[in-house]
């Protein structure tokens, strides 16, 4: 189906079911109960998992299959974010023209950075990416504010041209990105007894989004192209030797994943329209390294749980604090429960960028390949019955289609 | 005139830092090969020494001072650290004057510990493994150890003065016989570039003139035929991390009065710093200090205003902009050896 193997196929239509039902089965609990903050299915996040679903999954291209560690990839976003914004600012608040011009602007500027940094590899390649990347933070903080807002960012104001929109509404408020009228933010809620389900127009419509860069994806690492990227991650000597020329390989994956940066930038700013230079920020580039690494790098499906995981962290686990804790351990005696709140706080709340190092750091070590390879391993752990009987299922999600 | 000699000035003491993190960053890539981003955490953690030694000096306990009294007219609680009470208040009160320099004995065993701890909890296991994991479990340890301290001190700065006989300025200008408060310099910033000078001197001396020293070395160059020799080679190379880790926590300590320490001024110098060990050639450690001093002068001659209306914006980008200039014309940097992590 679509030009994919059965496996390929069938782990497209899983990740096609948890896009397409995700506000159930992110939000399992129902909306009054004690676990009720465990629930992600709000529009926000939900569109935070996919935005930085595809911008894992481009970085993933790039270092997943050219082992290439780029340490400025955020300055694509932040490009992405900004195109985004001038095409709401001067054209209309549709978001189709703005993506694509997000696109295609982070992919001029991918082709220029990497031209220049792909000429070294290595530890030299990662220096020469983050000093680019860090230029562009800085000058987007300082000198070009007439172009990125500098330190208040990129807003929309309400005398913007916006020449094929309005420029206000009929309320005199800035109009909201929508896609042909459908505005972004528009949700539907659905109550089930005591659950309650968010729908949210500008989580599918990136989602829809995730699932084609997700495709995408798929048919590059498939492709003869996906397998000479991978020679230049196993021996680039030896591709040379049998005459093939890595770089215009490596370079096309580094404007991809650039591109595909700049679609995750584009996206954030049509969910909400304003772009900032701390997107472009260093630490922003670690972070999609982050989530790249602890979900599987190399792996199809590895950048997206990896990003899913981080911004439920960053989201969900940074919200408890030692209140809610001594609530789940009352049951215990006092002394007990002081202990293990005092034991446990440190990770939790404000803590969490604690946990995410920890978690990375034993990933790293010991699980080179990932939660996917995590997965593996425990798939393996129940032997070959039990695998048998995962094939049930699998199939029990087929009617997604 | 007095602008240019300012301007380099300026730059000393940044450049300062910039040296001594990129001296230890290459000890580690020079002795062990491994690339390490929790340096910077290494030097922020020094910077702490600094704040935890000033706060156990100042570690009181209240005590009712009956001949004053307060707004409410009820006898005064008086806050008495107990160096007060151990040495008396006017030594008590010098030796917490004194916080900041103390710190440098009380964080040489520390830092040698935490390195010592780093290089054969974690580090010792990654030498076969390859760079890009290195870089990033490294990443992770500097995460961690930047939550920690953030957890234990909190987000914001805390001020750590220098010796109030150090708080002055010094008129450079007068000195040299020119105009009067043209060049003036902050004495700290004067202390803190001799300091630098003498570690730098220290470490180049102990490599060059010890037997310790030359075996390092010569592992440097050939780890495998020196631990044919019979050499325990490894021993040696710990040891070195740990002295790496002092020399950025030493850094740390004495930068501590300069720019108060906040919990991610490491990660905020190792980007830097790493830009520096690369201009300055991997592996090379005359290169690594003369690419910290220089990329320190220019950042700062970058900062001046004439420069700032010819070039606008250069003062913020100026040393990623060299860095890039080097790294594609010099491909080992000002001063790397050669077949040291080239591609």
């Amino acid at each position: 189906m679509f030009g994919l193997d059965k496996k390929d196929a069938k782990l497209l239509l899983i990740v096609a079911a948890l896009v397409l039902f995700a506000p159930f089965l992110l939000n399992p609990f129902p909306t009054d109960s004690a676990m009720a903050q465990f629930n992600a299915g709000y529009p926000d996040l939900m569109q935070r998992f996919v935005i930085f679903g595809i911008f894992a999954i481009g970085f993933n291209i790039l270092f997943g299959l050219t082992g290439y560690l780029s340490f400025g990839h955020a300055a694509f976003l932040g490009v992405g974010s900004y195109s985004a914004v001038w095409m709401f600012k001067l054209l209309s608040m549709n978001v189709v023209p703005a993506i694509i011009l997000s696109v295609i602007v982070s992919g001029l500027f991918a082709v220029v950075i990497g031209y220049v940094s792909l000429r070294r590899s290595g530890i030299y390649f990662s220096i020469l990416t983050l000093a680019f990347a860090q230029m562009s933070f800085a000058l987007a903080y300082s000198v070009l504010t007439p172009i990125t807002g500098g330190e208040t960012g990129l807003q929309l104001a309400l005398d913007d041209p916006r020449i094929l929109g309005v420029a206000q509404t009929e309320g005199g408020n800035i109009p909201v990105p929508g896609i042909f009228g459908l505005e972004m933010r528009s949700t539907a809620e659905l109550a089930i007894g005591p659950w309650e389900f968010v729908f949210n127009v500008g989580y599918y419509f990136s989602g829809i989004l995730m699932l084609a860069a997700f495709y995408l994806a798929i048919r590059i690492f498939r492709s003869p192209f996906g397998m000479m990227l991978r020679a230049v991650k196993s021996n680039q000597q030896r591709m040379s030797y049998t005459g093939l020329n890595p770089k215009p390989y490596t370079l096309a994956a580094f404007v991809i994943s650039g591109m595909y940066a700049g679609l995750a930038g584009g996206l954030m700013a049509a969910m909400d329209p304003l772009a900032g230079a701390e997107r472009m920020f260093w630490t922003a580039s670690g972070e999609v390294v982050l989530m790249t690494i602890l979900g599987g790098v190399g792996t199809l499906i590895g950048p997206v749980l990896g990003a899913g995981a981080i911004k439920y962290m960053e989201n969900i686990i940074s919200k408890i604090n030692s209140e809610i804790l001594h609530g789940w351990f009352a049951f215990m005696p006092d002394g007990l429960e002081d202990l293990i709140v005092a034991l446990i706080y440190p990770f939790i709340g404000k803590g969490w960028h604690l946990t995410l190092g920890i978690i990375f750091m034993l990933v790293v070590i010991f699980l080179p390949g990932g939660l996917v390879e995590g997965g593996q391993k425990i798939a393996r752990l129940f032997g070959r019955k039990k695998a048998a009987d995962d094939e049930t299922p699998g199939k029990s999600t087929e009617p997604a289609e | 005139m007095e602008a240019i000699i300012l301007q380099i000035l300026n730059g000393l003491d940044k450049g300062s830092a910039y040296a001594l993190i990129a001296l230890g960053l290459t000890l580690i890539f020079g002795t062990l090969g491994v690339v390490n981003f929790a340096h910077g955490a290494l030097f922020m953690i020094g910077a702490f020494c600094a704040v935890t030694l000033s706060r156990i000096l100042t570690w009181s306990h209240t005590v009712i001072d009956e001949t004053r009294t307060d707004f409410l007219g009820n006898p005064l609680k008086v806050e008495v650290p107990y160096v007060h009470d151990i040495f008396g208040v006017a030594t008590g009160d010098a030796i917490i004057d004194w916080a900041v320099p103390l710190a440098i004995l009380f964080s040489i065993p520390v830092m040698l510990f935490v390195g010592w701890a780093m290089e054969r909890g974690l580090i010792k296991h990654f030498y076969k493994r390859p760079h890009a994991d290195q870089i990033l479990v490294t990443f992770g340890l500097a995460i961690v150890m930047q939550e920690i301290i953030k957890y234990y001190y909190g987000a914001n700065p805390i001020p750590t003065p220098a010796p109030s006989a150090f708080t002055g300025s010094f008129d450079f200008g007068a000195m040299l016989g020119m105009a009067e408060n043209q060049i003036i310099y902050p004495y700290w910033r004067l202390v803190y570039f001799a300091f630098a000078t003498v570690i730098i001197g220290a470490v180049f001396a102990f490599l060059q003139f010890t037997t310790f020293g030359m075996v390092v070395r010569a592992g440097m160059a050939d780890r495998e035929t020196v631990g044919l020799l019979g050499i325990n080679i490894d021993k040696r190379f710990t040891i070195m991390f740990g002295l790496a880790a002092a020399v950025a926590g030493l850094a740390g300590v004495m930068y501590a009065p300069i720019n108060s320490p906040n919990y991610h001024m490491g990660m905020d110098f190792l980007v830097l710093s790493f830009v520096v060990v690369v201009v300055g050639g991997m592996g090379s450690l005359p290169g690594a200090v003369l690419a910290g001093f220089l990329l320190g002068i220019l950042e700062s001659f970058a900062s001046m205003s004439i420069v700032i209306d010819l070039i606008p914006g250069i003062n913020q980008i100026i040393i990623y902009l060299v860095a890039i200039i080097i790294l594609l014309t010099r491909p080992r940097g000002l001063m790397g050896r050669k077949g040291v992590m080239e591609d």
